[in-house]
């Protein structure tokens, strides 16, 4: 209709923030906490919800997703809890090294692609690791609404289980850590097998875990549509290779340590994007003409969108061979 | 033969499929009828799934033409009831008492189906995750969108509401909720002018 | 400025009348000559001052009226407005967006005092003052949908996001066109839109659901819809069609441009912060052919729209029987000379009517 014609921005709103506190939680957790700039309120959020945090490292803009997990009923302060990844593409390595209390940033509108099911009878948790993030705020939603909950938390170590000692402490009967260090496993299939009709199973933690919550709910008959998860994965580097972008105009090269997304964002090509981790859908693109193969890491397209040759995700997903043209 | 193959329609209207052994614990079935078969046809796929099931059954207009068959297949319990606002209490309780990995599959009439969807809907299974076949009468249960009631077994379009009379046509719009498809006045904007009643899907 | 609320009624003697403002600030819907279906979103972020599109909810002259009529619907039937047990999180989102957004857009008729949890709201156009606690449903006299929506213009979808679908779970619908929120409660998006004809076909509904599915918090979008109803009757329910439905046989060449309108949806999208659910509001603009025909761009472009649409789609908006004396009608108005494109009415650049 055009009444106003208003061209969307890629991404999600953003909104400018300072570093209200920096807490280190052990020896590779620390939780950032922030205020807003202007001084006024946070949007509320739904619990599951993450923001993306811009990073200026250096000349580079780096945009990680981080689940929100202060309590969704507090709009004073967001928080998140970064695990250090040295192994990883900077991110985390820079908020550890880099952020200090005081310091002007910039993050997203919370967007969630991780909800709870309010329908649910029941809501059973499993987290491994930092994976416990987005179930902090779970727990605080569903506390205020009377919801019922449990928590299975695996860790590797007491040292390294990140709020465990205090989740343990405020309910004792919900919540329950297991420790690798101490040979503790969670009894899944026992666990899921008592469940009462209409509970709902939500899975955050290493891809493997994850796997296995899915694999032992379906073998155990659980519908699919009760298992829920949230994956981001974190761009993998590749071979580099060039794409022509048909409607920009222009051909570019992405580098070996750079996601395609972000390439694209480097000349100046306003992509669309959300999550950055192939999850929600938003960066699809189509492919006009290839020649070669694919490197398809992204949840969202199905098989046969994958083999298709049709659809790429750029903020995951790689290209290798002589040609590929994007209607970008 | 009881199967029918209902002409394609809008995505709003039930698309019924095969009753096929799933993966679980136990198994809550529920047939109407002709539904009967199908069930013999599941027990036949796999001898290890009446074992673990719980069978309930409204033989209808098909008396004990099942029951017996029924019987023999093996199931760990087998109910046969006279309507389903009878055995209703019963499905309620056995779905109270289950645990996350029950499969349940419906067959029969749509009107069958529809109303044990609910049921197991209500305590949380999600729809997607229920099977379902038709079987026997191709009667719809209908709702009069004007005074809320529900006409059940109908079998011609357009048909008369049995609780405020007037006439109604059949769509095909289904509402999952109210397991039953929408009626709607056919002479509002021409009172009195009713086409006679054709058989569903003459 | 300070809005002069009509005195006005939607049913039996239909005394509802659009001022000059109100006729030019239409929500016209067509773009160019022709229509036909398309995903046609855009932003929701305020428009021309004075458009119907500057506040994020428009409130006007009818906004009384029209509370009074909703308030006659429900009496009759309450299953105009439902919401699903999981959905009472969604309607406090509902309640707040609509409080904060008219208090802010509206402040010499709305105000919203908050204190904590502890909320005073003033409508002053209704006279209504209630003191309540936020997400305490004790302290209002209904439900926070039903309350909110009993004093905002248009339908309201509540809409629940889960396994990449949309679910209408809740809502407030009693200026509908000719759909029953009571039957398709509960249901996903392909199913309430499953009698539109032609438009899944095309794929309209998978590009569109894809879209919502990614409308992000603070970031609304809007698109129009329309079609026809005979006499300025909000409630073309279909609860209500065996009464209403006559109507449509009662106009003649002599009173077809008074009671034939024009109705067109203005439907906007938010997402819900603390639900993460999507608000769907469909708010109803009615226009008589007499009145939208003094705007002489319209007036052309309405009959050549009317004239070339597909038959599918008249039959599905109910006007098929009514399209010759409609044509007739409005051919008066259609002096061959092209239109401007865009649907502002131009009035200042277009030719006047040369018959």
């Amino acid at each position: 209709m055009s009444a106003a014609p208003q061209k969307a921005k890629a991404g999600a709103e953003k909104i400018d923030v300072l570093v209200s506190a920096v807490v280190p939680l052990n020896d590779l957790v620390t939780r950032f906490e922030f205020k807003r700039t202007d001084g006024k309120d946070f949007p509320p959020f739904s619990a599951g919800a993450h923001t993306v945090v811009e990073m200026q490292d250096e000349g580079r803009t780096r945009l990680n997703p981080y689940s929100l997990m202060s309590d969704p009923a507090d709009t004073s302060t967001y928080a998140i809890s970064v695990r250090r990844d040295d192994q990883g593409r900077g991110g985390s390595l820079f908020m550890h090294q880099n952020v200090s209390q005081g310091d002007p940033m910039v993050i997203t509108y919370p967007v969630n692609l991780f909800a709870l099911d309010l329908r649910a009878r029941k809501h059973i948790f499993f987290a491994g690791g930092i994976g416990i993030t987005p179930f902090m705020a779970m727990i605080a939603q569903l506390e205020r609404s009377n919801g019922h909950w449990e928590l299975h938390y695996a860790a590797r170590s007491p040292e390294l289980a990140s709020y465990a000692t205090e989740l343990k402490a405020k309910h004792p009967s919900n919540v329950h850590v297991y420790y690798d260090s101490e040979n503790q496993a969670i009894d899944l299939g026992h666990l899921l097998e008592g469940q009462p009709l209409g509970t709902h199973a939500y899975v955050c933690g290493p891809a493997g875990m994850i796997q296995w919550v899915h694999t032992t709910a379906a073998e155990l008959g659980w519908p699919e549509d009760n298992v829920h998860s949230e994956e981001f994965l974190a761009p993998q580097p590749g071979k580099p290779f060039q794409v022509r972008l048909c409607r920009s105009d222009i051909t570019i090269d992405v580098g070996e340590n750079e996601s395609l997304l972000e390439a694209m964002e480097r000349c100046g090509v306003d992509a669309p994007f959300l999550c950055r981790g192939g999850a929600c859908g938003q960066c699809e693109t189509d492919v006009v003409e290839h020649s070669g193969t694919f490197d398809h890491r992204d949840h969202w397209l199905d098989e046969a969108e994958h083999a298709s040759g049709e659809k790429i995700m750029p903020c995951v997903s790689r290209f290798l061979g002589e040609t590929l043209v994007l209607d970008r | 033969m009881s199967k029918f193959q209902f002409p394609e329609s809008i995505l709003s209207r039930p698309v019924y499929g095969t009753l096929a052994p799933r993966p679980g614990k136990s198994h809550l079935m529920i047939a109407d009828a002709e539904g009967a078969e199908a069930l013999l046809e599941l027990a036949d796929r796999d001898e290890n799934l009446m074992a673990n099931s719980h069978i309930i059954y409204l033989p209808k207009d098909t008396g004990e033409t099942y029951v017996d068959r029924l019987r023999a297949a093996g199931p760990n319990q087998l109910y046969v009831g006279p309507s389903f606002a009878a055995a209703t209490q019963r499905i309620r309780h056995v779905l109270g008492q289950a645990h996350m990995g029950l499969q349940v599959y419906l067959t029969g009439t749509e009107g069958l189906i529809g109303q044990a969807m609910n049921e197991a809907t209500a305590v949380g299974i999600p729809h997607t995750a229920i099977q379902t076949e038709h079987r026997g009468s191709v009667a719809r249960r209908m709702q009069c969108v004007h005074c809320k009631g529900i006409t059940e077994d109908v079998t011609t379009d357009p048909f008369v509401c049995s609780h405020c009379g007037l006439n109604l046509f059949v769509r095909d719009h289904y509402s999952r909720r109210l397991a039953a498809f929408q009626g709607v006045c056919i002479d509002a904007e021409d009172p009195g002018n009713v086409p006679d009643p054709v058989e569903l899907y003459s | 400025m300070t809005i002069q609320f009509n005195e006005e009624t939607f049913r039996d003697d239909y005394s509802f009348r659009n001022s000059d403002w109100a006729i030019k600030r239409f929500p016209f819907p067509f773009h160019e000559d022709s229509y036909m279906y398309s995903v046609n979103m855009e932003q929701h972020r305020g428009g021309p001052a004075g458009s119907v599109y500057e506040k994020r909810f428009d409130v006007d002259e009818h906004y009384v009226s029209e509370m009074r009529d909703r308030a006659l619907v429900l009496d009759d039937d309450p299953l105009r407005c439902q919401s699903l047990p999981h959905m009472t999180l969604a309607g406090w989102d509902t309640l707040e967006l609509i409080m904060v957004s008219k208090s802010e857009d509206y402040p010499d008729l709305f105000e919203l005092h908050r204190d904590g949890d502890q909320w005073h709201w003033i409508n002053r156009p209704m006279g209504i003052e209630q003191k309540f606690t936020f997400l305490d449903e004790t302290t209002l006299p209904c439900g926070p949908l039903e309350y909110i929506t009993r004093q905002a213009q248009g339908d309201f979808a509540v809409l629940d996001q889960r396994d990449e679908m949309l679910w209408m779970d809740a809502g407030m619908v009693t200026t509908q066109a000719d759909w029953s929120l009571d039957f398709d409660i509960g249901m996903n998006f392909f199913e309430w839109h499953a009698p539109v004809p032609l438009a899944h076909e095309m794929g309209i509904f998978k590009r569109a659901l894809k879209f919502l599915l990614n409308i992000q918090q603070g970031a609304p979008a809007r698109r129009l819809n329309w079609t026809m109803t005979v006499n300025p009757l909000l409630d073309t329910s279909p609860e209500n069609y065996h009464k209403w439905g006559i109507q449509k046989t009662q106009m003649t060449p002599e009173t077809i441009g008074a009671k034939q309108h024009l109705r067109v949806e203005l439907q906007t999208f938010y997402r819900l912060p603390r639900s993460n659910a999507l608000l769907f509001p469909i708010r109803c603009y009615l226009i008589a052919f007499q009145d939208l025909t003094t705007i002489p761009k319209w007036g052309r472009r309405l009959h050549r729209v009317i004239r070339d649409l597909p038959e599918e789609l008249a039959t599905y908006k109910g006007f098929i029987d009514n399209r010759p004396m409609m044509l007739d009608y409005l051919s008066q108005f259609d002096d061959g000379q092209p239109t401007s494109p865009g649907i502002w009415p131009d009035l200042t650049s277009e030719p006047a009517l040369k018959k």
